[in-house]
């Protein structure tokens, strides 16, 4: 599949600020954020900035930008739909816990509830992003369980890693729980990526040219292999350009060595140094944690859609996807 | 609305096309071409038909095939149309957030509507078969019509009412017709000749049927090249010329 920079955008940002906000509106309920306005500015600006940004870069890539608000009409049958939806509705609980905190501080009993609310619509909206890619069978490798849970424990990771850094900046008595929170979640994420990989690799093709044809299958009585002699146009159309992206196998082995690299193992011993060091190492560490981790999981969405195949290319030459 | 009919369809107009007949011959891409361009999702895209980098919208997409036995080594080629084939479960239906892609209750023909299409591209990544393809100039989705805007079409005679690339098919590869209808011609067709569905694990139920091309006859005797000439023999030739070869032949 074709990797669009706004979508990589979109939802590497608006997981991130997801994650932000999940942890925010939890451990805020549980008492484990003890800070006042400022740090609810930053934190919820910071959260939303990207959420916002995220969605905003997601519809760069409509052919009618303007007629984006009918994207919320169809919530019954489509995840894209539910997503518009969920993000909208996010707004509401994290927006008035968010001014909550700023006025009252975090954590006071009513409050709980708003905070709650937030963790539980931001799942729900990384959930129905998730599956839009989850729910496409055309596409095996994004047709698994493994994709919502990537997407949940990414937006976590990377929102667990922001408050860490909030964490070292306001050096809040709680560092420990919001530190030890990143490497847990970064340890998950590399377990899920893991999984991930290893389940695609070892998928059985879902369909085949020949299913694709029927050629050499039961249906036509026939036996035997498909192969391409002659494609339908002598140059890319819209279906190959768009469906029909392949990354060089030697060129994705090196890249997910790279995620690995900078989205797992070096936020995973930065998170751990800073947890360490406290004050101004602290910050520093926590901050190279996050730039880190920003430029693995952009690659790492690249990967995701690059490596992608869609069952449309077994009418050009593939031969099982 | 994008969910699909409550209730499914009870006629479901679509395509029978003939593996064993189609010649890859492409009258129907081009008419299917030359009609919708004007047609109900007209104009479509057309860039540099004859430049270096040709791109554009069609509906209609003729495929060339190999099939090798791997046991016998035995080959054939099968020349293979594929446009949008009107699924019954149309995952491409679904999908869209905007109710721009919907399945007709009355005939089950899926169609876009234009004036909603934010052009997502989503229904083109769940729709398994390629038969969506993106408008860059209207910044919508295009896709079969079934040509809509013919058979239906009440200026036109009334055995011309079929969709373009049936109607232009010289070697009578495609039927149109109604395959809800268990004794429509087409139906009749479908379990005469064994039709089948693409992708079937897909679980699109594609209203279209693809007939299988017909065993290959293979002469019991292997067929000797006929002699082209005829040195050997003089049997044939006149008085003369066989005193003359006699001759020579000493
Ligand atoms: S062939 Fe593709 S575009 Fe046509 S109805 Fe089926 S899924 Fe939709
Ligand atoms: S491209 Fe248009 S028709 Fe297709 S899913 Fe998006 S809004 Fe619907
Ligand atoms: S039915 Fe009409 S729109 Fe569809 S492939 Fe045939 S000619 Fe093209």
């Amino acid at each position: 599949m074709h990797p669009a920079k706004s979508v990589i955008f979109f939802t590497t940002a608006s997981g991130a600020g997801y994650g932000l906000l999940f942890w925010l509106g939890l451990y805020g309920s549980l008492g484990l954020l003890p800070a006042g306005a400022w740090f609810a500015v930053v934190g919820f600006g910071l959260a939303l900035i990207l959420v916002t940004a995220g969605l905003i870069s997601s519809t760069f890539h409509l052919g009618h930008p303007e007629r984006a608000w009918r994207a919320l009409s169809q919530w019954r049958s489509s995840w894209l739909s539910r997503e518009g939806v969920a993000a909208i509705v996010t707004y509401v609980p994290a927006g008035l816990y968010g001014l909550a905190w700023l006025i009252v501080g975090s954590g006071t009993g009513w409050m709980v509830i708003l905070g709650l609310l937030t963790a539980l619509a931001c799942v729900a909206t990384v959930i129905c992003t998730s599956m839009i890619y989850g729910s496409l069978k055309a596409i095996p490798a994004w047709h698994t369980g493994w994709t919502p849970a990537a997407y949940l424990v990414f937006a976590a990771m990377s929102g667990a890693v922001l408050l860490s850094l909030l964490g070292h900046l306001w050096r809040l008595p709680t560092v420990l729980v919001t530190d030890i929170t990143a490497l847990v979640a970064i340890a998950a994420g590399a377990l899920v990526k893991f999984g991930y990989w290893h389940a695609i690799a070892r998928a059985a093709p879902t369909s085949t040219a020949e299913s694709a044809t029927g050629l050499g299958t039961a249906a036509t009585a026939t036996r035997g292999k498909v192969r391409l002699i002659d494609p339908p146009h002598t140059m890319d159309n819209y279906l190959l350009t768009e469906m029909g992206y392949r990354v060089a196998r030697k060129h994705a082995t090196v890249l997910r060595d790279i995620v690995w690299a900078a989205a797992f193992v070096l936020p995973l011993g930065c998170v751990f140094v800073a947890l360490l060091a406290a004050g101004v190492g602290g910050m520093v560490f926590a901050t190279l944690a996050v730039l880190s981790m920003a430029v693995g999981l952009a690659i790492e969405r690249w990967l995701f859609f690059a490596e992608a195949k869609h069952v449309v290319t077994l009418y050009y030459g593939e031969s099982a996807a | 609305m994008t969910s699909l009919p409550e209730q499914a369809p009870k006629t479901k107009l679509g395509l029978v096309i003939d593996l064993d007949i189609c010649v890859g011959c492409q009258a129907c891409a081009v008419h299917c071409k030359e009609w919708n361009i004007a047609g109900h999702s007209g104009p479509l895209p057309d860039n540099e038909p004859y430049g270096a980098d040709p791109s554009g919208v069609w509906f209609n997409r003729i495929h060339t095939f190999e099939l090798v036995d791997d046991e016998t080594g035995d080959s054939r080629t099968v020349y293979f149309p594929k446009s949008c084939l009107h699924c019954e479960d149309a995952p491409c239906v679904t999908v869209c957030p905007t109710g721009a892609s919907y399945k007709r209750e009355e005939d089950g023909i899926v169609l876009v509507n234009a004036d909603t299409c934010i052009g997502c591209k989503l229904c083109s990544w769940a729709c398994p078969y390629g038969a969506r393809e993106y408008d860059d100039d209207e910044g919508v989705m295009k896709k079969c019509t079934l040509c809509i805007d013919r058979i239906y079409n009440e200026t036109l005679p009334e055995d011309t009412r079929v969709p373009a690339c049936v109607s232009t098919c010289p070697a009578g590869a495609r039927h149109f017709g109604d395959l809800g209808d268990p004794e429509s011609e087409v139906s009749l067709l479908v379990a005469a000749r064994g039709g089948y569905d693409l992708m079937p694990e897909q679980g699109t139920k594609p209203v279209n049927q693809y007939l299988p091309p017909r065993p290959k006859k293979v002469p019991a005797e292997p067929l000797a090249a006929p002699r082209l000439t005829r040195d050997d023999d003089p049997g044939e030739a006149g008085l003369l010329a066989r005193w003359v070869d006699k001759m020579l032949s000493r």
